[in-house]
């Protein structure tokens, strides 16, 4: 508690961890390049610097606030200094901006404008490094590395994987996966916070437009989109639009104008998921199999399970992604004559997420030896190929999805962010749908963006412990807590990015703190909107259980094995 | 892949650190010792064992110039090129001892694994400049002519 003079203003600060915090609450927007308020304090970049009463510069981000605190941060010699700080990283840097994926949404680029800088006075003398490509979730870049270490921090501290780390030093340091090694022969498991933390284009996402691009140019292949319920909350914020909104409607239409045959919604995948993951439960409930039941629609998740609790995978649901059972039946229904007319199916799934790209190529997404989904494009590149089509998004008409499987529940909605998978299996657990009864399940503690949440429900005189996390690093916590016996669930969700797929790797880059909040209230929002709340009430579920599926959910909903 | 012995010894050299985060510098200087290099293999394994990533036992590993994942020669001559040594002329000592055994900047261990030739910032021992060491001992006021006639003595197996 106190107060400090900032550039002649009188500002108070309570819990600020940071004078850095004081400035930008004070409506100041200080450069950073190395700082996020969810990792550890690096201070790398000293572009935060500022000067005090007496001269003295530091970096306001390594600063705690003290009363009386009299500090300034645009005198000219903070100026100069950040200004050449600027121009020291650009010596150092790859200046193809115009043909650089990260153009536009690279900090580096942005601070170099707002700097103005249009020269640098300094030769380059960095070596070229070699790209690496080997993933299919994310490219690695060095040349375009500025050695903030907010991937290594991202991916050490939030995600408890450490894939990436600092390597050699002065001149030659680099960040790099130890030895060298392609990202693809590591434990990265694709989530790609790395990327999403990455200022510049120096960790960016393996895109796959082209790729589809061209198959909607083949008159011979039947195109189909499925949407994930993330994707929608998070569109319209790049056209100006409420933050948050879903604008699930403009995106079907925008698709059918770029050629989409059909448009379905991935929520009808997360019914389908709801319904074979309960009768999961039940069946494990009743015939006392093994607990905890973790949930496997997150693919960085099912990976790092596979990776670091190997001993565990067999507690992991067998149940496919939403994405995974979308895609499978999908495929099969176009592979009946009737519904195929002669045309080849290609399945592409719209996504928050880089780790689906890899969940894909997993030899349990494949169905009568197909791939499923044929490429999965993240929000990122959604967001580029409508710019790339020139149309203009805002003012498109919302339409409606297609038949027959464009239709999800408002339970489906909920998978977008921590917690929904939970609170739509609870739905579909609880017999009662009255509103007091669905009201329950969302104050039973399921809801709220805290990593981790326990809580215990009451299941025909059963107590059932569930324990809800996001962040794989905090997934990690619980999982050393469940390996040595000192905590049991029966259930435990997890959602490797912090807040769920809302946040995902493949998500708009730099969301502040009311992105996150509107995001969490846009899919709660296309809830309230749904008529149809509990997932075995969708009806179309309904009539394709009965019809179609007969015989074949094994085959098409569930993994073999991991 | 590295023989059992090594995963063996490397689990001696925990057990007499401890299995912690904290012991990875101590760890990784007695592997070195051991093997005269740090072998990669073995850097993995013990960041496993003692909790810590892959990716930051090699962060500090390549951190020091010390730590060196190549196997050495049986002899490390480290020439001083501190600033005294500099202005003492240990250019000439090293470049003699390079010619002599036919090493460059980018080759720095003979093939018959006897010497390895490395530069060093300052072994503290102005005074005596320009100085070099082999393995463990220091050797005063070189000269291009000491150093060639101190490495044929090494071969004759006279020891350092």
């Amino acid at each position: 508690m106190g107060f400090m003079t900032i550039d002649g203003r009188k500002v108070e600060f309570t819990d600020e961890k940071n004078v850095l915090s004081v400035i930008r609450k004070a409506g100041i927007n200080i450069p950073t390049l190395c700082y996020h308020s969810e990792v550890s304090t690096f201070g790398a970049c000293r572009l935060c610097t500022v000067e005090d009463d007496r001269g003295r510069t530091f970096a306001s981000c390594s600063e705690e606030p003290r009363d009386g605190m009299v500090i300034y941060t645009n005198s000219g010699k903070v100026k100069k200094y950040r200004k050449l700080i600027v121009e020291l990283l650009l010596a150092a840097h790859c200046r193809d901006c115009t043909t650089c994926v990260k153009s536009g949404e690279c900090n580096l680029q942005l601070l170099a404008h707002r700097m103005g800088i249009l020269d640098v006075r300094f030769e380059n003398t960095r070596e070229h490094h070699e790209i690496d490509d080997s993933s299919p979730a994310i490219i690695r870049d060095p040349n375009k590395c500025i050695l903030c270490g907010d991937c290594v921090r991202a991916c050490e501290e939030l995600q408890g994987i450490g894939a990436l780390g600092f390597a050699f030093r002065g001149t030659d340091a680099m960040v790099m996966p130890a030895f060298n090694k392609k990202i693809v022969e590591t434990n990265c498991v694709g989530c790609g916070q790395c990327r999403v933390f990455c200022p510049t284009g120096a960790i960016s996402i393996r895109t796959n437009m082209e790729e589809v691009w061209d198959a909607l140019a083949d008159p011979d292949v039947r195109v189909i989109a499925q949407v994930a319920p993330a994707v929608r909350v998070a569109v319209g914020d790049a056209y100006g639009l409420t933050k948050g909104r879903s604008v699930m409607g403009k995106i079907v239409n925008v698709l059918h104008r770029m050629g989409f045959d059909e448009v379905y919604d991935t929520t009808f995948g997360a019914d389908l998921t709801v319904m074979e993951e309960s009768a999961e439960f039940l069946n494990r409930l009743q015939s006392g199999r093994k607990f905890p039941l973790l949930t496997s629609c997150c693919p960085a998740w099912v990976k790092f399970v596979c990776d670091q609790y190997p001993e565990f995978k067999q507690n992991l649901s067998t149940c496919r992604s939403p994405q995974g059972m979308m895609s499978a039946v999908t495929k099969e229904w176009y592979r009946d004559p009737k519904h195929s007319d002669g045309k080849r199916t290609v399945m592409v799934s719209f996504m928050p997420c880089t780790a689906k790209k890899m969940e894909i190529r997993r030899p349990n997404s494949f169905t009568k030896g197909e791939q499923d989904t044929d490429f999965v494009i993240t929000t990122t590149e959604l967001i580029r190929m409508i710019n790339n089509s020139g149309i203009d998004f805002a003012a498109l008409e919302p339409e409606s999805s297609d038949v027959p499987f464009g239709f999800g529940s408002g339970g489906g909605v909920l998978f977008g962010v921590t917690g929904g998978v939970t609170e739509a299996v609870l739905r579909r657990l609880i017999p009662e749908h009255n509103k007091a009864a669905l009201e329950a399940i969302a104050e039973c503690g399921v809801r709220g963006d805290e990593p981790i949440k326990e809580f215990t429900i009451n299941y025909e005189g059963n107590d059932v412990n569930i324990c809800v996390v996001s962040g794989l690093a905090n997934a990690r916590r619980v999982m050393e807590r469940v390996k040595n016996g000192e905590a049991n669930y029966h259930l435990i969700e997890v959602m490797a990015c912090r807040r769920g797929c809302i946040m995902g790797g493949g998500q708009p880059p730099r969301a502040g703190d009311r992105t996150k909040a509107a995001r969490a209230r846009g899919i709660y929002s296309a809830d309230n909107m749904s008529i149809i709340k509990k997932p075995d009430e969708n009806p179309m579920l309904q009539s394709l259980y009965e019809g179609f599926l007969k015989g074949k959910t094994h085959e098409l909903l569930h993994n073999e094995s991991y | 892949m590295l023989d059992q012995s090594y995963y063996q010894k490397a689990d001696e050299i925990i057990a007499s650190h401890g299995r912690k985060s904290s012991s990875l510098i101590p760890i990784m200087q007695d592997i070195q010792e051991e093997y005269r290099y740090l072998p990669g293999e073995l850097l993995t394994y013990v960041a496993g064992q003692i909790g810590v990533t892959e990716a930051k036992a090699y962060s500090v590993a390549t951190f020091y110039e010390n730590f060196s994942f190549e196997a050495k020669g049986k002899y490390v001559i480290k020439v001083c090129d501190g600033t005294a040594c500099h202005v003492r002329k240990s250019m000439p000592v090293l470049d003699a001892i390079n010619k002599k055994l036919g090493l460059s900047k980018n080759r720095k261990t003979t093939s018959d694994m006897l010497f390895t030739v490395e530069t060093v910032s300052c072994l503290g021992a102005c005074g005596l400049a320009p100085t070099m060491m082999v393995n463990d001992e220091v050797y005063p006021r070189m000269t291009p002519e000491a150093a060639e006639a101190l490495i044929d003595r090494l071969k004759g197996g006279e020891g350092a």
